[in-house]
C-alpha cells in the first residue's frame, strides 16, 4: 500500500468554546489514526487572527496536523471537511521529500530564514492572540 | 559644490549596478513554507500583490514555488488578497 505524507491546516469557528474546539480537533485525529493513517505531528496555533473576514469572523482557531496516509483517505478526509460548519477553511498539501525534510528540522529547530539583508536568523515562533483582546 | 555633483556621478551608477541574486539558490533553500506569512511578506508589495522576479531576483524555479507558497497562504487567511499598507 503506498503512503505519502500530508499537512493539512483547518481553520475552526471562533464560536466554539476551548473544550468544543478541543472535541473538533480529536474527532478529526481519530478520523485519520482509525483509517490507517499516522500522525507524524500536530501544532496548535490556538486563536489567530485572520487576515480578512471569513464567514463575518476576525479569528479562527488554527490547528495543524501532519500524518501519513493513503491517498484515497484524503477524499474521504476532505469531504468531512466540507460537511463540517465548524470548520471556516481547510488546505491540504502533500509534501515532497524536501517538504518533509523541512519539517522535520523546523520541529528539531533547526530551521534559518534568511533576511533580505543576507542575515541568517532563528525563525520566530507564531503570534498567538490572548483571548481577552478580542 | 563640485564635490557634491562628483559624488553623485560617482556613487550613484555602482549602487544600481548591484548585481541580484536568487536568496533560495545562495542559501540552498529547496522548500518554501506556505505557513510562514513573515517570510512570505517579503515577496509582496504594500498592497499585498506578489513582486515580480526582476523586483526581488528570484529565479524561475522559486518564484513559482513562491506564487503557489503565496496563493495557499491567502487561502489560510495568513496573507491578504488585497491590503492597504501592509508594511
Amino acid at each position: 500500500m503506498n503512503t505519502n505524507q500530508y499537512e493539512t491546516v483547518i481553520i475552526l469557528t471562533p464560536v466554539l468554546s476551548e473544550q468544543q474546539m478541543k472535541d473538533a480537533v480529536a474527532g478529526y485525529r481519530e478520523l485519520i489514526t482509525g483509517n490507517g493513517g499516522k500522525l507524524v505531528h500536530e501544532e496548535n496555533w490556538g486563536l489567530t487572527k485572520l487576515a480578512y473576514p471569513i464567514q463575518k469572523k476576525g479569528t479562527g482557531f488554527y490547528h495543524l496536523f501532519e500524518f501519513t496516509a493513503n491517498p484515497e483517505f484524503i477524499k474521504s478526509f476532505e469531504l468531512a471537511f466540507r460537511r463540517d460548519e465548524r470548520v471556516l477553511r481547510y488546505l491540504t498539501v502533500k509534501l515532497d521529500r524536501w517538504g518533509v525534510d523541512f519539517n522535520q528540522r523546523k520541529r528539531n529547530g533547526e530551521l534559518r530564514t534568511v533576511t533580505p539583508q543576507g542575515e541568517k536568523v532563528v525563525v520566530k515562533k507564531k503570534v498567538v492572540i490572548e483571548e481577552d483582546e478580542l | 559644490m563640485s564635490k557634491e555633483t562628483n559624488f553623485i556621478f560617482n556613487q550613484t551608477p555602482q549602487v544600481l549596478q548591484k548585481k541580484k541574486y536568487c536568496r533560495f539558490k545562495k542559501h540552498g533553500i529547496r522548500y518554501i513554507d506556505h505557513k510562514d506569512a513573515e517570510f512570505l511578506l517579503k515577496f509582496v508589495n504594500e498592497q499585498g500583490k506578489i513582486l515580480p522576479r526582476r523586483i526581488t531576483g528570484t529565479s524561475l524555479k522559486y518564484q513559482r514555488k513562491i506564487s503557489v507558497a503565496i496563493k495557499r497562504a491567502r487561502h489560510l487567511a495568513l496573507l491578504p488578497f488585497l491590503a492597504d499598507g501592509l508594511k
